[in-house]
């Protein structure tokens, strides 16, 4: 069986591509890191690729607010080629800086301001799909997604957050601790469609039950995997 | 001039900073009101109209966020914008993001303001913004708006090269001349500078006098440590000391460690653990920088030693850092003057490391806080880098005709004479003149350097990172025996204006210099446009053995590269190495053990430190196995951290060691203890004590007063004891020295003698990690090593205060090393559960924590020593606390050969007792530890 092309975006700053690329591969797809200013170069490479991830990182440095740079130009330079992509039902994924970029560029509702607490965190964060979402990357999955958060504006604001949970598009939620004060403890929101998900938190460092930092204690496990969402999308696109 | 426009952009919510502020100004005992704000502002020049302003507007300001406006603010507040020539990598967001709208834009600049509102008197608020929002350092200020904000370069009168008359000069002439330009230079230095351009015939150049100073200096050239060293008044006579760089290499070249491939060469050392894999490692000091500016000193700390790894041609994978400073509780008024407050010290310094790594994508992992009066003035920062690649052999490179070229970042007015600055005594006024010896770094920059760079090892010849001394240093250090020639007015400047010398000498960060093959030159050029960093080709390396540099057609700097590397005269000094007490123990007597207990896990070097590591990405690259933080609510302390690849089997464990309340009494059993630290905390967590690779840092002061230069020997002495003791080689290190500040009272406050010791270890198996946390109540506690009456730097003694007698330092223990092989062959084996080294604060510490860990009790059945006092919290070295199923203790104890003591179980009862001693509730524990860190 093919493997899912799939392209990690990255720009200028993005850190966590390999990490992106790592999970996209244990899901099955073959994935390829491209950078913002190579995809609008030659489009051709977003039109080959059935999946997308706006990766994480600091791009542009998260100056004068976090994924605005990337979002720039990802909408000048693409136009609608990224609509297009969504429209065509290819899932598209950004996580942290990813989110806040497809946030921007108005593929996802609301915004993410600094984190409560007033600095960047970096801890493990228990997720919990709202099995009401749209959301093909978190359909059917039942068990709470353990991963780390590593951000320092990632607290989601969105003026009508009871709306968007009504229309399915709140996808996950933080489960116990709400570790940015994120409104209505949510980690993650998709587009109307389903196919477009953007979450603060970094499935894609736990791929492997060994990550999970209660491994050695008998904690975490496979159905806790942040690989599950990956597996979900790769599912999806393999599937149109 | 273009008109300017000014965009003042306010969070909807309260803006963190804000809150950030109003705390810090309660620590200074100022109370704020709850109506300071802080705006950013960005400033544009171009003839912009209202549309683009309005296009400009969208992408800067979020509506959901924050509300943005172009006029002039009404409301009083204090402003503040970065000096001439620091970099502002906003206002190059701001230029591109003009560039990607289609809006012509001459210039852009960035800032803040601050708005206290309420009844804040002027004088206040001077005083909050100048001792908490801004630094003089970097960056300037005033009350209303700030206008006009300093956007265009700074002013000059054009480049110049001034000749100076070195060959009159008398001594009195060299001298002056050394205060002069900031030299730092011996007169018998200088004196020899005088004879080489007398023997040349003709008068030296600002820019070679300048090329002098940095390569020559103790930054640079490490004269201590390379010096002829007479040490006296030791009781067996006065002897000479090997120089204590050649006892440190050859030391390692003595020890049968076949996993080494490269030590004490170039910018990292370099080991191979598994076939076709090699790691390289550095660490580094930034302490001077930070101390006059803790954020970019801190953040170009790691920048640099981040480039030590990538100019070995490796790809770095994680980060470490040390941190020392003054007490955080310091009053005011107690405060040196010119120095800034330890709590200020330690935000910009966490800021800055965390800032780097964070942007660069590198986790940090391991490292420490310390906290002593003695570093108040002299804060330090220990910033250390791993890196990994495919094995290949070592670039021998330049050769004759390659090309040198110069990738990265601009260059500006940065962090001109940092090599000389580093190498001085810092004063009141250091933080004023010091100015343009401290950079702000971009990250951001160096992450693409190691885009473009990782996987072009094939494209050159020779690599080294543009570190202290700018390309002066890197290109004059690749250039030794070879030569070069190279053209100055092709380096990419920031603005126009620079004199040669400063083009030379800037330590702008964020830039590498490779020798390439013409051949190679277009695939390079390739790859840097490709990730978008600048690529200038400055001319060959020529196999004339001369440095020649040029500038607007004339040769400003032609400098016989074997004079200038071997030229200097070696420095002569003498030591006086102090007779420590080995001999008469002395015990202490405590009154109530549990109260001390709780009082030395709230003391802020061992309490917890997780405030600090979330503030670090420690999880990106998804290779961390073993955190710094373990347990089951994730506060416990990790000893060793341990890295690898998601899928991969074996891996590598990292730890750290340094006491330097040990170096007070006794710098060679400091060596001795540090050392064995570092190891056992990567032993405790599964690696191979076999394959251990250690990395050096001394931070001392000024090694002219012979006491000084004779604890440095003591330790270096130690250091190679306890190297050959545990077959462990040191593979690179650095030295800081003159870690002092004259006071304006005339006193010098010199720090206590710091060595930061980094394992570097092998760990077979990364699926069988072990960490501190206990386990399972009914286990059984077993203590490996011996526990003597070893008091002298204790933290018993910092948390009660120290006997006039304090008795022996932890002495070296020749056991350790077959007792950490048997270890990890129980650990091999799957009988240890759970394992913990003893640190500061003995026993006692080590098993509550073990006890925070795993959220667990342990009944402490068997004392080690018949002193309460001494089981409880002397400090020797050599030990561990293992946990053991009671089933396999009897397995564990044969494989440990015997050497084991049981002393005590796990329980499920949530106290820790010891006998004779009232049980400390768990609770008490975790409140003390976590309560009571940063």
């Amino acid at each position: 069986m093919s493997r899912v092309p799939a392209v990690v975006v990255a720009g200028p700053g993005t850190n966590r591509d390999r990490d992106v690329a790592a999970a996209l591969e244990l899901a099955g797809a073959s994935a390829r890191i491209v950078l913002a200013s190579e995809l609008v170069a030659d489009p051709a490479v977003l039109d080959g690729a059935r999946l997308a991830v706006v990766a994480g990182g600091f791009s542009y440095a998260d100056s004068l607010g976090a994924g605005r740079m990337l979002a720039l130009d990802l909408a000048v330079g693409l136009g609608d080629r990224l609509r297009s992509f969504v429209d065509a039902g290819r899932p598209v994924l950004g996580i942290c800086n990813g989110f806040q970029v497809l946030t921007r560029t108005g593929l996802l509702p609301g915004a993410l301001g600094h984190n409560a607490q007033g600095h960047f965190d970096c801890r493990w964060v228990v997720l919990e799909a709202d099995r009401s979402s749209v959301s093909v990357w978190t359909a059917g999955v039942d068990d709470p997604i353990h991963c780390p958060i590593a951000h320092g504006e990632g607290r989601y604001v969105h003026p009508d957050p009871g709306a968007l949970a009504r229309n399915g598009q709140v996808a996950l939620r933080y489960r116990s601790t709400n570790p940015n004060g994120s409104v209505d403890d949510i980690a993650g929101v998709c587009d109307p469609s389903g196919v477009v998900l953007g979450l603060m938190p970094h499935p894609e460092n736990h791929i492997v039950a060994r990550q999970h930092p209660h491994h050695r204690r008998g904690g975490g496990g496979e159905r806790h995997l942040g690989l599950r969402l990956f597996d979900n999308g790769v599912r999806h696109a393999k599937e149109l | 001039m273009s008109p300017r426009h000014r965009l003042t952009i306010r969070t909807l919510d309260r803006d963190p900073r804000a809150t950030a502020l109003v705390n810090a100004a309660g620590h200074l005992g100022i109370t704020l009101p709850a109506t300071v704000d802080v705006a950013d502002l960005v400033f544009v020049d171009g003839p912009l109209g209202d549309d683009d302003r309005r296009r400009l507007h969208e992408v800067l300001v979020d509506p959901l966020l924050q509300r943005g406006t172009w006029e002039l603010p009404s409301s009083p507040g204090v402003e503040i914008t970065l000096l001439p020539g620091v970099t502002d990598t906003a206002a190059d967001a701001v230029r591109h993001a003009a560039d990607q709208l289609g809006i012509a834009v001459d210039a852009a600049a960035t800032g803040r303001r601050v708005e206290f509102g309420g009844d804040v008197s002027a004088d206040v608020a001077d005083e909050i913004v100048r001792r908490l929002v801004a630094n003089p350092v970097i960056e300037r200020w005033s009350e209303g708006t700030i206008d006009p904000p300093h956007i265009d370069a700074p002013d000059h009168d054009g480049p110049t090269v001034e000749t100076i008359t070195i060959r009159d000069l008398d001594d009195d002439g060299l001298l002056a001349l050394d205060e002069q330009r900031s030299l730092s230079l011996d007169i018998e230095e200088l004196r020899e500078l005088r004879a080489e351009y007398r023997r040349l015939g003709r008068d030296i150049t600002d820019v070679e006098i300048e090329v002098f100073a940095q390569t020559w200096s103790e930054h640079c050239a490490h004269k201590t440590f390379r010096a002829a060293i007479e040490a006296v008044g030791e009781p067996d006579g006065d002897r000479t000391v090997t120089p204590l760089l050649a006892q440190l290499r050859e030391c390692t070249e003595s020890i049968d460690a076949p996993f080494v491939r490269s030590a004490f060469v170039g910018n990292a050392g370099v080991i191979e653990f598994t076939s076709g894999t090699t790691i390289a490692l550095k660490a580094e000091t930034h302490n001077h920088p930070s101390a006059v500016e803790p954020f970019g000193g801190a953040n170009t700390g790691v920048g640099g030693v981040i480039r030590d790894v990538l100019g070995i041609a490796h790809r770095p994978i994680a980060v470490t850092d040390i941190l020392c400073f003054g007490p955080a509780d310091l009053p005011i008024a107690r405060l040196p003057d010119g120095a800034l407050h330890p709590r200020r010290i330690r935000e910009g310094v966490i800021d800055g490391v965390a800032d780097y790594g964070n942007k660069i994508g590198l986790p940090t992992v391991a490292g420490a806080i310390l906290y002593d009066p003695a570093y108040t003035t002299n804060p330090l920062v220990f910033a250390g880098c791993i890196g990994t690649a495919p094995s290949r052999p070592l670039h021998d490179g330049p050769f004759p005709g390659d090309r040198v070229v110069v990738i990265g970042g601009a260059t500006g007015r940065d962090g001109i004479r940092g090599a000389t600055f580093s190498s001085a005594t810092m004063d009141a006024t250091t933080g004023e003149v010091a100015g343009a010896s401290v950079q702000i770094g971009d990250p951001i920059v160096e992450k693409l350097l190691i885009d473009a760079l990782v996987g072009a090892e094939d494209l050159y010849s020779a690599i080294t990172d543009c570190g202290a001394g700018g390309l002066s240093s890197a290109i004059g250090e690749m250039a030794e025996g070879i030569g070069a020639d190279v053209e100055l007015d092709l380096v990419p400047r920031k603005y126009p204006g620079l004199d040669p010398w400063e083009v030379w000498l800037s330590e702008a960060q964020e830039r590498m210099v490779v020798a390439v093959p013409p051949q190679h030159l277009a695939a390079l050029r390739a790859r840097c446009e490709r990730v978008g960093v600048e690529l200038a080709d400055l001319g060959a390396f020529t196999g004339l053995g001369q440095l020649v540099v040029r500038s607007a057609g004339t040769v400003v700097a032609d400098i016989d590269t074997t004079f200038l590397h071997d030229g200097r005269p070696q420095r002569s000094m003498v030591a006086a190495p102090p007779t420590p007490n080995r001999t008469e123990s002395v015990g202490r007597t405590v009154a109530d053990p549990a109260a001390t207990l709780l009082r030395l896990l709230a003391h802020p070097n061992i309490a917890s430190k997780a405030a600090t590591i979330h503030r670090y990405d420690h999880e990106i690259l998804g290779a961390t196995v073993v955190r710094p933080l373990v347990g089951v609510a994730a506060d416990g302390p990790a000893d060793g951290v341990v890295l690898a690849d998601p899928t991969a089997a074996e891996g590598i464990a990292v730890g750290i060691g340094v006491n330097p309340w040990y170096g007070l009494h006794d710098a060679e059993a400091m060596a001795y203890a540090v050392v064995d630290e570092a190891i056992r905390n990567v032993v405790a967590v599964g690696a191979d004590p076999d394959r251990v690779a250690l990395l050096d840092n001394f931070s001392w002061g000024d090694p002219r007063r012979e006491s000084t230069l004779g604890e440095l020997v003591q330790a270096v002495e130690g250091c190679c004891g306890a190297a050959r003791m545990y077959n462990a080689p040191f593979v690179s290190g650095k030295d800081s020295l003159n870690n002092e500040y004259l006071g304006s009272d005339g006193e010098r406050h010199a720090v206590p003698p710091t060595l930061v010791i980094t394992a570097v270890a092998h760990v077979p198996d990364v699926d069988h990690c072990v960490t501190p946390d206990l386990a399972e109540a009914g286990n059984a506690l077993l203590l490996v090593g011996e526990t003597g009456t070893d008091f002298a730097g204790s933290h018993l003694d910092l948390v009660l205060g120290a006997p006039k007698q304090p008795g022996v330092a932890p002495p070296p223990v020749p056991d350790a090393p077959a007792d950490y092989r048997h270890l990890h062959a129980a650990i091999r084996a799957g009988i240890v559960e759970s394992c913990h080294d003893l640190s500061e604060g003995g026993l006692a510490v080590a098993i509550a924590e073990m006890c925070i860990g795993g959220r667990l009790g342990a009944d402490i059945e068997q004392l080690p020593h018949d002193d309460v006092t001494t089981a409880l919290f002397a400090e020797s070295s050599g030990r561990l606390i293992v946990e053991v199923q009671p089933r396999r203790v009897a397995a564990f104890l044969k494989v440990m050969d015997g050497r084991a003591q049981r002393i005590g179980t796990v329980t499920h009862d949530a106290s820790l007792r010891f006998p004779g001693v009232d049980p400390v509730p768990l609770a008490a524990l975790v409140d003390a530890f976590d309560g009571g860190g940063a």
